[in-house]
């Protein structure tokens, strides 16, 4: 549905994005990861036209975004960050008038408007003028624009940001029916979302892709090093010196709660160190209260990608 | 066809949407009715050789209220768009770029000429009142208000390229305003500067709005200046769809 190949997009010669290279299949729900200012919302904009790429080719639908941008646009719904709207018309007059511009067909506008409105949550404001709606249903008047038209690809950069958490739930059940019959592509830094909703994640730093993945297997990756963390009461003993010598132990860090001391250790991927410390404890009489495996999170995933000094 | 008209006619209720049309539509009704009354009871004191719709029409309070209106008609145009950011779903909708200027500019032509419209009626009333008609023929009628059609697509236009070049409505405001100014000072250099040579003189004639308008409202229709506004129209707008693509290429 989206190809994007040497993708390169300068601002006054500083890069924004270089060298993007990455597919997304039909029916994918893809999930767009990165800092602030690493290059989602340019890319996101190229693919939807609305400004050109310094060098390399997108396609939407087979179309060109920049050659044949009128029909990749046809094919897409964009929900920009931050969901401007024309303050001074109301919800249905709005969504009629998008709907004209993306050329739905006259007899069906009040059918898809209406439907747009149901799935969205919107018959309750549809009498309202844009400009004193929440920022919730502004939010949501952004999703029904994009789903006007019944587009193949849904472009939606950071679709929950700024919503409470009764919001971010439901527009993430949204999304994940609307995955059903479309093709997304959604920008986000809430990490939980892209795990409960996409199928395929791409992680990108400083305009650059880090990772293509899966989540489960961007998990796997990173568990393999991941770390345990032990809680102990260790008499007169330093603790971390003991838990260093340990094989396969990279490094301890210690954080004191009254008597008790919390180690948290980083360990060689491949290794399971659990049954060394049990081993060293009883040696030791140490007290245990909490010896586990950490699991590890996309938030560990993203750390580490985008973050390279706190490895 | 149908996308363009989409897009005007949310460019025309937009203007009704928002309290400046009415602060316009009001203030220059003020204006025109003032100028209206103040001519026709000079010319209740005096032997004049014109009529009250030639002294309508040529007035200090007409220029006046003329010039200032073009800035508060454009400077939204663009620049509002570019300042909300609604300019991103707009032109990531398939709408084509010349659509978008094109409607624009034809959206603030209909304000403008619907500031116009109660003007009409002055005359109407005139006639009913006073028995007389308020101009020699119905072609002076036509001729001004032709005239104010062509100022009015010219004048526009240049908004709409100042509106495009900028994202803060005031900057966009204040360049149109002195752009439209100066030309249309240009016109009265020749009474200004005395030294000037004859053919300079001749020459700014034939760009000054007050002389065009002189002609016109006798009814008197010059083809020349008809094709000098018709022209600057489609530069200014041609020169506004540029500024408008450029965008792509600056951001």
């Amino acid at each position: 549905m989206i190809k994007v190949e040497n993708l390169t997009k300068r601002y006054a010669g500083q890069p924004a994005i270089q060298d993007l290279n990455f597919e997304v299949g039909q029916g994918e729900i893809m999930g767009f990861l990165g800092p602030n200012g690493a290059g989602k919302t340019t890319t996101m904009r190229i693919l939807s036209s609305f400004m050109p790429p310094t060098s390399g080719r997108a396609t939407v639908a087979g179309f060109d975004v920049f050659e044949q941008s009128l029909q990749a646009r046809a094919h897409l719904g964009y929900m920009p960050e931050n969901v401007p709207l024309y303050n001074d018309m109301r919800v249905t007059e709005y969504l009629d008038y998008r709907a004209a511009l993306k050329a739905v067909p006259h007899r069906r506008v009040a059918e898809r408007v209406g439907d747009v409105k149901e799935l969205c949550g919107l018959k309750e404001v549809e009498k309202k003028v844009i400009g004193t709606l929440s920022k919730g249903y502004r939010q949501r008047v952004g999703l029904a624009d994009a789903l006007l038209h019944e587009p193949d690809l849904l472009i939606l950069d950071e679709p929950t940001i700024g919503l409470d958490p009764n919001q971010i739930r439901q527009v993430r059940e949204l999304i994940k029916n609307l995955g059903k019959q479309h093709t997304i592509l959604l920008s986000t830094h809430i990490l939980p979302e892209v795990e409960m909703t996409c199928s395929r994640v791409i992680i990108i730093h400083k305009g650059r892709i880090e990772a293509c993945d899966t989540p489960e297997n961007l998990l796997g990756k990173i568990r393999q090093a991941g770390g345990v963390v032990l809680e102990a009461k260790v008499g007169v003993d330093n603790g971390g010196e003991e838990l260093k010598k340990i094989s396969g132990v990279r490094d301890v860090t210690v954080d004191a709660d009254g008597d008790w001391k919390i180690f948290s250790l980083r360990v060689e991927s491949g290794t399971d160190v659990r049954e060394e410390i049990f081993r060293l404890a009883i040696d030791r009489h140490w007290t245990v209260r909490e010896l586990t495996q950490r699991r590890a999170t996309l938030e560990d995933v993203f750390v580490e990608l985008t973050h390279p000094d706190v490895v | 066809m149908r996308k363009f008209y989409t897009l005007l006619s949310r460019e025309v209720r937009s203007y009704f949407h928002s309290p400046i049309a009415y602060i316009v539509l009001i203030f220059f009704l003020i204006i025109s009715g003032i100028d209206f009354y103040f001519q026709v009871s000079f010319m209740n004191q005096r032997q004049v050789q014109y009529t009250v719709e030639e002294a309508f029409f040529n007035s200090v309070f007409f220029w006046f209220a003329f010039v200032l209106i073009f800035p508060l008609i454009t400077m939204r145009l663009f620049a509002e768009e570019f300042k909300l950011g609604t300019i991103e779903p707009l032109m990531t909708a398939p709408v084509r770029d010349g659509h978008v200027v094109l409607s624009k500019f034809f959206g603030a032509l209909v304000f403008y000429l619907v500031l116009w419209i109660p003007t009409l009626l002055y005359f109407a009333i005139f006639l009913k009142v006073t028995h007389q008609p308020a101009a020699h023929s119905a072609g002076a009628y036509f001729g001004s208000y032709l005239m104010l059609l062509l100022l009015g697509m010219f004048y526009l236009s240049i908004g709409c390229l100042t509106s495009v070049l900028t994202n803060n409505q005031i900057i966009a405001a204040i360049i149109s305003f002195c752009a439209i100014t100066l030309l249309f000072f240009l016109g009265l250099v020749q009474f200004i500067l005395l030294d000037v040579s004859s053919a300079t003189r001749d020459l700014l004639g034939y760009f000054s709005a007050i002389e065009h308008m002189g002609t016109f409202s006798r009814g008197v229709i010059d083809t020349r200046p008809i094709v000098l506004y018709m022209s600057m129209t489609i530069v200014m707008l041609a020169l506004t769809y540029q500024a408008f693509q450029s965008r792509k290429w600056r951001l």
